[in-house]
């Protein structure tokens, strides 16, 4: 039971992470209808950053305040430079535009940082772990994830919703040439939005830098998970992004830790050690294959398309 | 864009000696002596070289029979090399390697998973199709890489390439290249017979507009989803090769990436053509090649490339090579 409750943390933890990864593919989807598989990469700069600045500088905090605004500006130039001319063209040509430039970040991060992966390390107050419920011990780092994206989300739906800034991203979602044609400067929009989109990622890549190694093409596997989440929660929807991310997170964490032992129980011996490990992994997959099967469109389909 | 897509339709009226059909048929010479050239110099890595672009052409040829003709961007076609290269490497691990077993079973395979994956993806359209596609493939690489038995992430060394008999010794690299070859061959000629048919017609309606193809009383979804299957056979054909000429099959060939370099290798030749799968192929791979040798960076400069191609090119190398002959085509 204890065990049990320390894996739904540990879900909810993917779950944010990943919700920071949709929510920005989302918002770049749902608004410059761009499909980008270069977002992955973003991820891993965020880290790489974060791994630098903190080498440099020797303050956590201090890196990752300079990778989150690194990652923005790096976003910000790579929409004028190379994202801009993609806009309303074919799908098609979206994808082989950014599979280039993922070719490109995985190997400049070669050429830059080398082929060896990077290590962040954590403050020592960070690398203790906390009693969080009696007998359950947790590392106190993890709740600061969860607690960090939680505070991101939070802070993300209240621009969303709240501010002069949101109400252009929603406008835009729903009808990008209206909001062009009431003399909305949409080029600084999609510049801004594509921007935020770049920091949500880093600010991923620099929140698990300490827990993972950090290693080029660390963002690829990644990115087909937050795929998954936008999906499963309706292209273009924030809300279904957090919603999605969640429950992914959790099934696709809990599938791993329990879905072996369940299999030893029913199977022989053999069978289960050969199907655990695949089983396990299907899960989200055969999730997102349900969920098409009866809502097409995802669970909170973005309203006008 | 949408002008008529088979080229030999298109060239009837003109001359039969365009640069277009120049440029192919040179390849093609190319290709067919290519053994020749190998025998005389001693250079047995270009037969190597070649063997895998023959083999990547298949697969290339079978995703534009989707991608182009059939306007489904599937970005999970490194599964089919992948389900192809396992069937042929487990049934070789079990101790079954004639090929006679072999390859129906790898054929057979890949046109399985397509029909689950078609028949679930094939209700959404445009990007969401993109995106699923992609995550099934995905899974399909998960589940090899929980594969413990068939060497999970480390992959599985296959001792023994396919047996046929007497018929032919797939060991022989000039005869395996042939086969390869004309295996090529007859996968674009039959994707040239297939999109000429009343089959192929209602497919490419459908890439135009389907709900019209639906009024009309096309059932347009079994069209597509057959569509689909065939690709996913022929692309499993290919894994099953790839399989035999590298005797050795991983999960790393089934990575999304790989999938990426088929699209990549399409669009690049040119996108609903029949020869420009095979051109593109050619194309990219000789550059990867060449890059790889000029420095050890070759994605810095390959990267920025497909960007380029993407943005500035439209209908790929084949289109390049038409644009010569101004008004070439009808508007």
């Amino acid at each position: 039971m204890l065990y049990f409750f320390e894996q739904t943390l540990n879900g909810v933890q993917l779950g944010m992470l990943l919700f920071l990864l949709a929510s920005g593919l989302t918002l770049v989807f749902g608004i410059m209808d761009l499909v980008n598989l270069a977002h992955g990469s973003l991820y891993m700069l965020g880290a790489y950053f974060a791994a630098t600045f903190a080498a440099l500088t020797g303050s956590f905090v201090a890196a990752i305040v300079l990778a989150l605004a690194a990652s923005l500006v790096l976003g910000m130039v790579l929409e004028i430079v190379a994202i801009r001319p993609l806009y309303g063209r074919d799908h098609l040509d979206h994808v082989l535009g950014t599979f280039g430039l993922l070719l490109f970040f995985n190997e400049l991060v070669r050429v830059i940082w080398g082929p060896a992966g990077m290590t962040l390390a954590l403050p020592p107050q960070m690398l203790t772990a906390v009693q969080i419920i009696p007998g359950v011990y947790y590392p106190i780092y993890r709740l600061v994830i969860i607690l960090a994206t939680l505070a991101v989300a939070a802070l993300l739906y209240l621009v969303v919703m709240r501010t002069r800034l949101g109400m252009l991203i929603r406008a835009g979602a729903s009808n990008r040439e209206m909001v062009g044609a009431l003399g909305i400067n949409i080029k600084l929009l999609y510049t801004l939005v594509f921007g935020l989109g770049a920091a949500l990622a880093g600010f991923a890549g620099v929140m698990q830098a300490p827990i993972l190694t950090v290693q080029i093409g660390m963002g690829e596997n990644i990115l087909i998970l937050a795929f998954v989440v936008i999906i499963i929660g309706g292209i273009g929807s924030i809300r279904g992004a957090f919603v999605a991310a969640i429950i992914v997170g959790l099934i696709d964490t809990i599938g791993r830790a329990f879905l072996p032992d369940l299999l030893h129980q029913a199977l022989s011996n053999d069978a289960a050690q050969t199907l655990g490990p695949s089983l396990s992994s299907m899960s989200i997959y055969m999730l997102m294959a349900a969920i098409l099967v009866f809502r097409p469109e995802g669970l909170f389909p973005a309203a006008t398309r | 864009m949408t002008a008529s897509l088979d080229p030999s339709l298109e060239a009837a009226p003109k001359s039969l000696v365009t640069v277009r059909s120049a440029f192919t048929a040179v390849l093609l010479a190319f290709l067919a002596l290519l053994p020749l050239y190998v025998a005389l110099t001693g250079n047995a890595f270009v037969l190597t070289l070649f063997t895998r672009i023959v083999i990547m052409a298949i697969g290339a040829v079978s995703l534009n029979l989707i991608m182009g003709y059939g306007g489904m961007v599937s970005f999970g076609h490194a599964a089919y090399l992948g389900i192809g290269g396992y069937a042929v490497g487990i049934l070789a691990k079990e101790g079954v390697d004639s090929g006679f077993a072999q390859w129906p079973v790898a054929v057979a395979a890949s046109a399985l998973y397509a029909v689950v994956v078609g028949a679930l993806s094939l209700r959404t359209r445009g990007v969401y199709f993109i995106m699923i596609t992609l995550a099934f493939a995905q899974m399909i690489y998960y589940v090899a890489i929980g594969l413990d038995r068939y060497g999970g992430d480390d992959g599985l060394t296959i001792y023994r390439r396919s047996q046929f008999g007497g018929l032919i010794d797939l060991s022989n690299k000039t005869l395996f290249y042939y086969l390869c070859l004309v295996l090529l061959i007859a996968s674009i000629y039959m994707v040239s017979r297939l999109i000429n048919s009343r089959f192929g017609l209602t497919i490419r309606g459908s890439r135009s507009n389907d709900r019209r193809m639906r009024a009309i009383g096309f059932p347009t979804f079994r069209y597509r989803l057959v569509c689909f299957v065939i690709a996913g056979a022929l692309c499993g054909l290919a894994g099953a090769l790839l399989a035999n000429h590298t005797n050795f099959i991983s999960p790393a060939l089934m990575h999304w990436t790989r999938s990426g370099d088929l699209i990549v290798m399409v669009v690049l030749g040119g996108l609903g053509s029949l020869f420009g799968p095979l051109i593109g192929t050619v194309a990219f791979l000789l550059l990867e090649e060449a890059l790889s040798r000029v420095t050890e960076y070759a994605n810095l400069i390959l990267g920025p490339v497909l960007l380029l191609v993407a943005i500035y090119v439209r209908g790929g190398i084949e289109g390049l090579l038409e644009g010569r002959r101004s008004g070439y085509r009808a508007p």
